[in-house]
């Protein structure tokens, strides 16, 4: 009798401390004590029912790594942003210009940018990314050579305007000339590719909250990029995490910076439409 | 040798005497462990923060030996016992020889 009870409590005592070690998904993300970040929102209407709520990749992480997010002291990714913040102010290429040149200071002059993109721009006639917007601006503003996509002056400058337009809520437009690209990465969301046969939906929308094997399924959402990855201690941005995830269903991957990419970026982008901009965000 | 390296360290501007406080540092350096190779099969030289120390007021209240398994940036948090007024020295050492300080400042009511 004695031991049956005892063997209840260590079974409890288990069955907490792993729940403790998954994430906890009730947990609200304020960042120091001040910033408070939209980590559930409705879905948006373009998603027709196909969730009901969308939720930040910030609520599926364990307790450690969401504490290190609440923190811009034990957040790793603000020491990129610290990095940009130099590259900011320092003046390049043939014009001699900098950002702040043009744009103020950055924690002014990039307040809100991030929120908006990818989006479509009127003069070049494409959807463009906040790197291709980045990249334009430095060679046809400053005269100065394009940073690599994905590279880590450009993951540290996008941390920069991430973190100057954190708190905004993430509202990009999938109407108008941006409509076809938009559809395009729609359609690539929902095609199965791969040895495995899976799309993104089959997992960021029919198991979000489940395990696949260690890893804790998220919804998916790009809200928090770039993002610190706990794996390999450096931001990472979207299109690379595309192409690991494109990786593991054993297919040929699209190329970083690509059409492609551009058009899911566009479309994983509007899935988080009521969000919070996070970034830089720190997941594992 | 490395890069951009940057101390910080936040401790609290104030508190009361014989308090026990937490006090959080990081310095950026890429911890390179000296067992990696380059892409033409050369070994990557060795070149991390080989120590840690923190005084106050000239007493020594925690000193680190750093080893080359330890990542990127690396981070400590501990705690002190502040019993006066003060500043609090933290010093890093990098095996090219350059030294690191940061110096911080505390009243105690």
């Amino acid at each position: 009798m004695m031991k049956t009870a005892l063997k209840g409590a260590v079974y409890g005592l288990i069955a907490l401390a792993a729940s403790t070690a998954v994430a906890d998904e009730s947990a609200e993300l304020v960042i120091n004590g001040e910033t408070e970040i939209v980590t559930r929102a409705d879905a948006p209407a373009h998603l027709d029912g196909a969730l009901s709520e969308v939720t930040s990749g910030w609520l599926y992480r364990s307790d450690e790594t969401q504490a290190m997010q609440m923190d811009d002291f034990d957040n790793p990714g603000m020491l990129a942003v610290e990095d940009a913040m130099v590259a900011w102010g320092t003046a390049e290429g043939t014009e001699n210009k900098s950002c702040a040149d043009c744009h103020g200071a950055a924690e002014e002059g990039m307040a809100g940018v991030r929120a908006t993109y990818p989006k479509w721009n009127d003069n070049a006639e494409e959807v463009r990314t906040l790197a291709m917007q980045i990249n334009a601006c430095r060679t046809e503003n400053m005269g100065a050579e394009e940073w690599k996509y994905d590279g880590g002056d450009m993951l540290a400058m996008e941390g920069l305007i991430s973190y100057a337009g954190r708190g905004d809520t993430i509202n990009v437009a999938i109407d108008g000339p941006a409509q076809a690209m938009w559809e395009q990465g729609r359609d690539m969301y929902y095609t199965r590719t791969g040895q495995l046969e899976l799309s993104c939906a089959n997992c960021h929308e029919q198991n979000y909250g489940n395990m696949i094997r260690a890893d804790h399924l998220s919804q998916g959402q790009i809200n928090g990029f770039p993002t610190y990855r706990l794996k390999n201690a450096k931001l990472n941005g979207v299109h690379s995490r595309f192409k690991g995830c494109v990786r593991d269903t054993r297919a040929e991957t699209y190329a970083v910076g690509s059409e492609d990419f551009i058009a899911l970026e566009l479309y994983v982008a509007s899935r988080g439409n009521g969000l919070s901009v996070e970034g830089p965000s720190v997941r594992n | 040798m490395a890069d951009n390296v940057t101390p910080r360290v936040r401790v609290p501007r104030d508190a009361t005497a014989g308090e026990v406080i937490t006090i959080k540092t990081l310095i950026s350096h890429p911890m390179e462990s000296g067992q990696r190779k380059d892409g033409d099969g050369n070994p990557i030289p060795r070149s991390i923060i080989n120590r840690f120390t923190c005084d106050f007021n000239g007493q020594n209240v925690i000193d680190v030996t750093l080893e080359p398994a330890i990542s990127t940036n690396p981070y400590f948090e501990f705690q002190a016992t502040v019993p006066e007024s003060g500043a609090f020295t933290f010093t890093w050492y990098d095996d090219d020889g350059s030294v690191y300080e940061d110096t911080k400042e505390i009243a105690v009511s």
